[in-house]
Formats: C-alpha cells, sequence, structure tokens
C-alpha cells in the first residue's frame, strides 16, 4: 500500500485538510470540465479578428453551427463508446448506408414520410451488430469497427446500385436547410443545431442522470470490477454501440435532408475521425472512464469554428489539413497532462 | 562499535503547509535488519523517497552515509550513493530477460551492440551465490513471484549496494517463498549489508527485525531493540492507544439459540471446476463468522469465485438458507444474497476514477432507481453518508475520487457497496490486506457487528492471528481441497498450529 499523503493528514488535522482537499478536487473538476471551452473562446476571437470581424455575424455563426450539427451528433454517439474504453470506426459508412436507405424509402409514393425512421433504425441495427460482435464475441472494438468501417461502406454503394439517389420531394426535407424561429426576424436556429443539442442534453441526462449512465462510466472504469460488482457488462456494450449506431444513422437523416441526395461511395467519408478528435478535444479519456458530453459539444465547435475561420482567412485547402492535424495531436496532449494527478495514469 | 552506515537527523518534509515528517532521526548499523512499522500515512513512503532522492527534505536535516553528508539531487541519487529500494509491486520489465533486467539502465555494449553474453556471465557468480535455481537468461515473466523477488535483490547486490529497503516484500509471496526470502534477508546480513524492512506483518518483524523504529504521524514514536520487540508495544507505538481489543469478537452464535439450528445461510455442495478446486463442501450458519485458511494457491479464492458464479463450476451446487439457487454471473450471487469482497481492491474491486458515492451505491443503484432507470441522487447520497458515519470513512467529502484514499478508507467504501445490498452471506476475501493497523481493528469490529445481526460471514484470510482472532470456526483448505475444520471450542482459542499442519498436510506425516 503507498502511503497516502492526504489521507493521513486528513486524520492529523481533518477540518483543514479536509477544506484543502475539496477546494483542489473542485479545481481538478473545474480545469476538467471546462477543459476545451477557453480553447474555443480564444479560436472564435482570434478568427474574428484576424478575419476583419466577418466571424461574429449571424449568417456565418448559422454556417458554423450548421456545419458543426453532423459531427456533433456522431460525436455524441462516440462519447458512449469511448468511455466504456472502445472505439466505433464505422459512423462515416453508417451514416452513408443510413442516409441511402433512407433516400431510397422516401421515393415509395405511400411509405415516404417514414424515411426518416428508417434511416435511424438502420443505424441502430448496424450499431447493435458491431454491439454483438463486441460485447457477446469479446473480440476487439477497434477491429470489429474497422471491418464494418469496410462492409457498411460497401452496404451503402449497393443500395443505391453505386450511384447516387437524387429526392427533391423528400419529406421533412425543412430538418435540412429549415430554421427554427424563435423571434420573428431576429432570432432563429437550424433545425439541424436544434437536433444537435437535443441530442447533446439527452445524452447528457442518460450518461449523468440514470442507473445506465453510471454503468456506462464503471465499464469503462474498470471492467473485472464491473462484472464482480454484479453490473451486465455485455449489456452496457451493446447499448453503447446501439447508440453510436443509432445517432450515425440520425446523422445520415440529417445529411439526406440537407442535400436530398445521398452517394454511397462520398458520402461521410471519414466523418469517424472527426467525430473521434470532437471527443477526445472534449477530454473525454482515450482508457474509459473519465468524460462528459458537454466536452464533446465544445470539441465538435471547435473542430467546425477551425474549418470555417481557416476558410475566413483565407488559410490554403492543403494548410488546413496540416493544421487540423497538429490541433488534434496538441489536444491529445493536453489530455495526458490533465490525467497526470488524476488517480489512474 | 561499528560506525552507523546510515544516519538521519532531524529529516523533515513538507508538502506546502503539511508535514509528512516531522524531525525524524533515524540511524541503521551494517549487519542489521532494521523494521520500519507504521500505520499507512504515518511517512514511511516519504521517508523512502528521501532515502531514494525523489524527494528533496526540508533545510535544517542531515544526512550522512559512512558518515559523510549526502545531498540527493535526482530519483537515482540514492542509488548512486549504495541505497536500493525494492518496491511493493517489483519494477522488473517482465519481457527481458534476468540479466538484461539486473544491467537495466548499465547495459554493457560492445561496438554499440548489446553484450548479452558478458551480462549473463557477470550476473552469474551473484545468482549463484543467491541460490537461484534459474538462469540469467531466463524471461522475468517465466518466473513466480518469489523468484522474481531474487531478481530485485541481485540487482541490488550487482549496483553494490550498501542498504537495501524492502516495502513489503512478502505480499505477493506464499509461505514457503517468504521462509526461503527471510533466510536470504538473514545472509545479506551476514554479509554485512544493512536492511530497512517495512512490514504491516507482526511475525515478519518478529522474525527478522534486529531493532524496530515505528513511525506515526510522520514523527519517529520509538525505536525497540531486539529484547523489547513485542506486539503489544509495537501496536500501542504505531496506533497511539492500547489496543487489547485488537481482535474484536463479542458475538457468539452458540449464544444464541436459534442461530446454528435450521438450514445454514450459505452451503456449498461439493463445489468443482475441474482444475484448481475440487469437490468442496461447506457451510456458513447465520450469525457465525467462518474462516478459509490455507496457503497460497489453496484454491480459497477459486472457490468462492465458483461459489459467487465469477467463474463456472463443472459439479456441485449452492444452496441458501436451504434452497438451491443457480448462479451463473456475480450479479446473481447478489440477487440471491450473497455478496463477495475481493481481495484485489485496485484491480476487481474499486473504480478509482469515480466518486465514493457512486462507488458505495453501484450495486444497489438499479433497485433504488426512479422511473425505471433514473438514479435516485438523494437516496444515494444519503446511503454514503450513512456509510461514512457507519463504517468511519475519513475522506473530504463523498464526492472525492475513490482512488484519492488510503488503503482502509478504500476497504471501507468497497464494504460499504456490498453491505448497501444487505446480504445474507458476505465472503470477504483477505479483507485486511494492505490496510493500516488501525483499520484493521474498525474492520474486525465491523465484522463482528455483522454476526450480531444475523449475517454469515466467510473470512478467507492468509493471516491466522487474525482468523483465530475472530473467527468461530476455521475451515482449512489444501490443494484444492477441504483438509478439515476446527471449532472454536470455549474457552480454549483456535490453534495455529493445528491449522497450519493442516494447511501444510503435516498432520498426514505424523500419522
Amino acid at each position: 500500500m503507498p502511503d497516502d499523503g492526504a489521507s493521513a493528514k486528513a486524520a492529523a488535522a481533518p477540518g483543514l485538510v479536509a477544506a484543502q482537499e475539496t477546494r483542489r478536487q473542485r479545481t481538478r473538476l473545474l480545469i476538467r470540465s471546462a477543459g476545451m471551452l477557453p480553447v474555443l473562446v480564444l479560436l472564435c476571437i482570434g478568427f474574428h479578428l484576424l478575419s476583419d470581424g466577418r466571424f461574429f455575424t449571424a449568417q456565418n455563426l448559422g454556417i458554423v453551427v450548421q456545419q458543426a450539427a453532423v459531427n456533433t451528433v456522431l460525436a455524441a454517439g462516440m462519447t458512449f463508446v469511448i468511455l466504456t474504453g472502445g472505439i466505433d470506426l464505422s459512423v462515416g459508412s453508417i451514416l452513408a448506408a443510413s442516409a441511402m436507405a433512407g433516400l431510397i424509402i422516401s421515393k415509395f409514393p405511400d411509405l415516404g414520410a417514414l424515411w426518416l425512421p428508417a434511416a435511424v433504425l438502420t443505424g441502430a441495427v448496424f450499431g447493435i451488430l458491431n454491439g454483438g460482435f463486441v460485447a457477446l464475441l469479446r473480440l476487439p472494438p477497434f477491429i470489429v469497427t474497422l471491418g464494418s468501417l469496410t462492409a457498411v461502406r460497401g452496404v451503402a454503394r449497393l443500395l443505391g446500385a453505386d450511384t447516387t439517389v437524387f429526392n427533391s420531394e423528400i419529406p421533412y426535407a425543412f430538418i435540412g436547410n429549415g430554421s427554427l424561429t424563435l423571434i420573428p426576424g431576429v432570432l432563429s436556429i437550424p433545425w439541424l443545431w436544434v437536433i444537435a443539442l437535443l441530442v447533446i442534453v439527452v445524452s447528457w441526462l442518460v450518461l449523468r442522470r440514470t442507473v445506465l449512465g453510471v454503468h456506462i462510466y464503471a465499464v469503462g472504469g474498470n471492467e473485472s470490477a464491473a462484472r464482480l460488482a454484479g453490473i451486465k457488462v455485455w449489456a452496457v456494450l451493446l447499448f453503447v454501440y446501439g447508440v453510436s449506431g443509432l445517432l450515425a444513422g440520425l446523422g445520415g437523416a440529417m445529411q439526406a435532408a440537407r442535400l436530398y441526395a445521398a452517394n454511397g461511395l462520398q458520402l461521410g467519408q471519414s466523418y469517424e475521425l472527426d467525430a473521434i478528435t470532437a471527443v477526445i478535444l472534449g477530454g473525454t479519456s482515450f482508457v474509459g472512464g473519465i468524460g462528459s458530453i458537454w466536452g464533446t459539444l465544445v470539441g465538435a465547435l471547435i473542430i467546425a469554428v477551425l474549418s470555417n475561420g481557416l476558410i475566413l482567412t483565407g488559410v490554403s485547402d492543403v494548410w488546413q489539413y496540416v493544421i487540423k492535424g497538429l490541433v488534434i495531436i496538441g489536444a491529445v496532449t493536453l489530455d495526458r497532462y490533465r490525467l497526470q494527478g488524476s488517480a489512474r495514469t | 562499535m561499528i560506525d552507523p552506515i546510515l544516519e538521519m537527523r532531524r529529516v523533515s518534509k513538507s508538502f506546502f503547509s503539511i508535514k509528512a515528517l516531522r524531525g525524524v532521526d533515524l540511524t541503521v548499523y551494517p549487519g542489521e535488519i532494521h523494521a520500519l512499522m507504521g500505520e499507512n500515512g504515518a511517512g514511511k513512503s516519504t521517508l523512502m523517497k528521501i532515502l531514494s532522492g525523489a524527494y528533496r527534505p526540508d533545510q535544517g536535516g542531515e544526512i550522512r552515509i559512512e558518515g559523510k553528508p549526502v545531498h540527493f539531487n535526482g530519483p537515482h541519487a540514492g542509488r548512486a550513493a549504495g541505497i536500493s529500494i525494492i518496491y511493493q509491486e517489483l519494477s522488473l520489465a517482465p519481457n527481458l530477460s534476468v540479466a538484461q533486467n539486473i544491467y537495466l539502465g548499465r547495459e554493457v555494449s560492445r561496438f554499440g551492440m548489446l553484450a548479452r553474453e558478458a551480462m549473463e556471465a557477470g550476473v552469474g557468480p551473484i545468482l549463484e551465490r543467491l541460490g537461484a535455481d534459474f538462469a540469467p537468461s531466463t524471461l522475468v515473466a517465466d518466473l513466480s513471484m518469489g523468484q522474481r523477488q531474487l531478481v530485485e535483490i541481485a540487482r541490488a547486490l550487482h549496483a553494490r549496494s550498501k542498504i537495501l529497503i524492502m516495502d513489503e516484500p512478502t505480499t505477493a509471496l506464499s509461505a514457503g517463498e517468504s521462509e526461503r526470502l527471510f533466510g536470504l534477508i538473514r545472509w545479506l546480513r551476514a554479509e554485512g549489508l544493512a536492511i530497512i524492512y517495512i512490514s504491516h506483518r507482526m511475525d515478519e518483524v518478529y522474525a527478522l527485525g534486529d531493532r524496530v523504529t515505528v513511525l506515526r504521524d510522520g514523527t519517529l514514536v520509538g525505536s525497540l531493540d531486539k529484547p523489547e520487540i513485542r506486539a503489544d508495544t509495537i501496536v500501542r507505538l504505531m496506533v497511539g492507544r492500547d489496543v487489547s481489543s485488537f481482535y474484536k469478537k463479542e458475538h457468539d452464535p452458540r449464544n444464541d439459540a436459534n442461530a446454528l439450528r435450521g438450514a445454514p445461510s450459505l452451503a456449498a455442495v461439493d463445489i468443482a471446476d475441474g482444475r484448481r478446486v475440487k469437490g468442496c463442501s461447506l457451510t456458513v450458519h447465520a450469525g457465525e463468522v467462518v474462516g478459509l485458511a490455507g496457503l497460497v494457491g489453496a484454491g480459497r479464492t477459486e472457490l468462492a469465485h465458483l461459489i459467487i458464479g465469477a467463474a463456472a463450476m463443472t459439479a456441485g451446487h449452492v444452496e441458501i438458507e436451504g434452497r438451491t439457487v443457480d448462479i451463473s454471473t456475480p450479479g446473481e450471487a447478489l440477487d440471491a444474497g450473497i455478496a463477495y469482497l475481493t481481495e484485489d481492491r485496485k484491480a476487481l474491486g474499486l473504480f478509482l476514477d469515480m466518486s465514493c458515492l457512486d462507488n458505495i451505491n453501484l450495486a444497489v443503484l438499479g433497485r433504488d432507481a426512479r422511473l425505471g432507470g433514473i438514479v435516485d441522487r438523494d437516496k444515494a447520497r444519503d446511503r454514503a453518508r450513512k456509510a461514512f458515519a457507519a463504517l468511519g470513512i475519513r475522506a473530504a467529502d463523498i464526492r472525492v475520487a475513490a482512488g484519492s484514499l488510503s488503503g482502509g478508507n478504500q476497504q471501507k467504501v468497497l464494504l460499504s457497496r456490498l453491505l448497501a445490498t444487505t446480504p445474507k452471506v458476505l465472503i470477504l476475501d483477505e479483507p485486511t490486506r494492505g490496510v493500516d493497523v488501525g483499520a484493521k481493528s474498525e474492520i474486525y469490529s465491523i465484522i463482528d457487528n455483522l454476526a450480531k445481526a444475523g449475517t454469515a460471514v466467510l473470512v478467507i484470510s492468509s493471516d491466522l492471528p487474525e482468523i483465530i482472532g475472530i473467527c468461530d470456526r476455521v475451515i482449512v483448505m489444501r490443494a484444492g481441497s477441504i483438509a478439515g475444520e476446527i471449532k472454536r471450542t470455549a474457552p480454549a482459542p483456535l490453534d495455529q498450529e493445528q491449522i497450519m499442519a493442516l494447511a501444510t498436510g503435516m498432520e498426514q506425516l505424523d500419522a
């Protein structure tokens, strides 16, 4: 047993040390939860100055959140998976397959309105398949979802016979391009962003207020201990991959509504990387058990702000890649430093 | 009179406003085994880290080695000055050979290539002197824990250390391996090394210590010479109070007319797993504390895992209060009323990053939940606060991460999780491992109170005085089978030698 300084001294001078201990813990919590928020704010201000004041305009902010919306939804699902210590590489492919399935259904005259649930359901089914391999066959998540990354991409292409499917009459098209008017003529929010925020709020409720949420953190924190504590680890894993797939399906529906079209080959290519980046930027630990959905929201916004700001300031396409990549590495470095001083390394 | 090899004078260490060590004087002579004792948090680790060079002591103190003042200014400075430390968790690289481990950081190379033969030849004589039964080219991963300890010692000898500090070296060793280690330590003493031996175990300190120094709250509270080394004296120094009631056992199932009648709370019938456990049966009645003794590797933990469904049994069944129950997962065991405290708190028990609040409530969250899955936070907080009060858990707040607590408090948090399920049967696997003396006594008292309240308790322990102190009955396992059972017959206490004889199979030799 290593001597535990804090507790020993707590015995010596309980009041004082207890207060210090809580303050330290609170500061640590604050740093962790605030996480990347200061970075986001600095990025926004920086781009605003560099772009001669073109960043903070209603129109541009609308574009930013619209761009962030789909990735936010995918990253929310990814947060569930990474909190259990897993990974889901297949969300981009699932998004494409779901969008294809949705568009095909939308062309049936009688079933048209069912395209949206169909897309979400398609995603959920693929997610549960992933979960089944991970939870029941005990295969490594990286390998399972690497496989489905390829296989589901193939399915997406099969669905449209490797062509682009159009439907300019797609029902609920407003969720892709319309806005929810809050104050007529003054304030409106794109429906895409409303959906993304709803997903974040519901995810937060599930993670922080339900038994299932605590179990997700427990499985990520210590899987063997979770099993001994009577948690059905397989059910938790099935759930998180199911959710990730379902939200990828929702992301597919959002894309389909926005574009009135989907292409099994191109849609959602490498979206999984942006989703993972958002989660890691948000401070969720790659080994599981630590993280928050609000961090993920901030992470997704950072990515969107970065893309938007680099375009506004006229940085070339090539350099955008380099800068984004460096930001990811920088974020993971920060993650390391943040984890130092916590109970686990 | 020999000159001391290590002298520490008025050594203090503060972390911000907190004093971890206050003016400690420690003198160690060559050729002596100096036992260092104290509860967790008493300052033993801080002292060690100062000697290794990892911490710099506060101004005003002085450290002399062989009479010369030394100032360590880095984590390896101690080693360079001739101090080697063998930590509780061994610091060997399992995928390297014995020789490579011994030479780690000081590799011999020839034209930039590792000179493997030269290194293996270099460690050969040392291993031979230590009586090692493995070759220098063996991978450390293939060695037993006892053999790995030997490699650590060889590493210290190879670095020509004069002072060897060992931190609870027997934690992971079996009884036989410990005995061999003791022999080796005595031999090192005869070779003129100074050994600082840190341990929680009284019997080891008896067996080895030439002198015992006790720390409490960062202060040196006493040094005892060989003739003065007595358990009660040491314990009193460590906890700062009298410990006549160290082992608390007030419950007595024989006083309760109903207790031992009727079906036992737990009955394991002919349980086997086809490998380590060979047809074991045992019973525990309500209000009874039964010890499960045996050597490391006798199959006690494996048997417990079979009972709670953490491993699959190939034969036998479990009965709760006379009814056969079908248990295939730990969750089902909890539902049936059996709670199990793991021996490996960090790997299999606690969620170190999660709050005490969540750790305590984890097993009952589902039962307490509202609307089929929303955590009842008031109930959870209330339960955690009550557990803190009932078990005397010392932490700043229920929201503090469980990993930041001391061993004893961690164990109590884990125990609280089990007790939240109000189990009929409690299986405790090494309940006081890595727990300091004060917390040990508190855990005994918790067990006693549970038995008084009618819980059936099965205690797996390698600490015989503990088993004798708190149990009504002892079942002894040997090589996967039940070797025998010893009942407490008032007023005679349970007999330690009888238990050891059963555990080792000595009684067969006598017969």
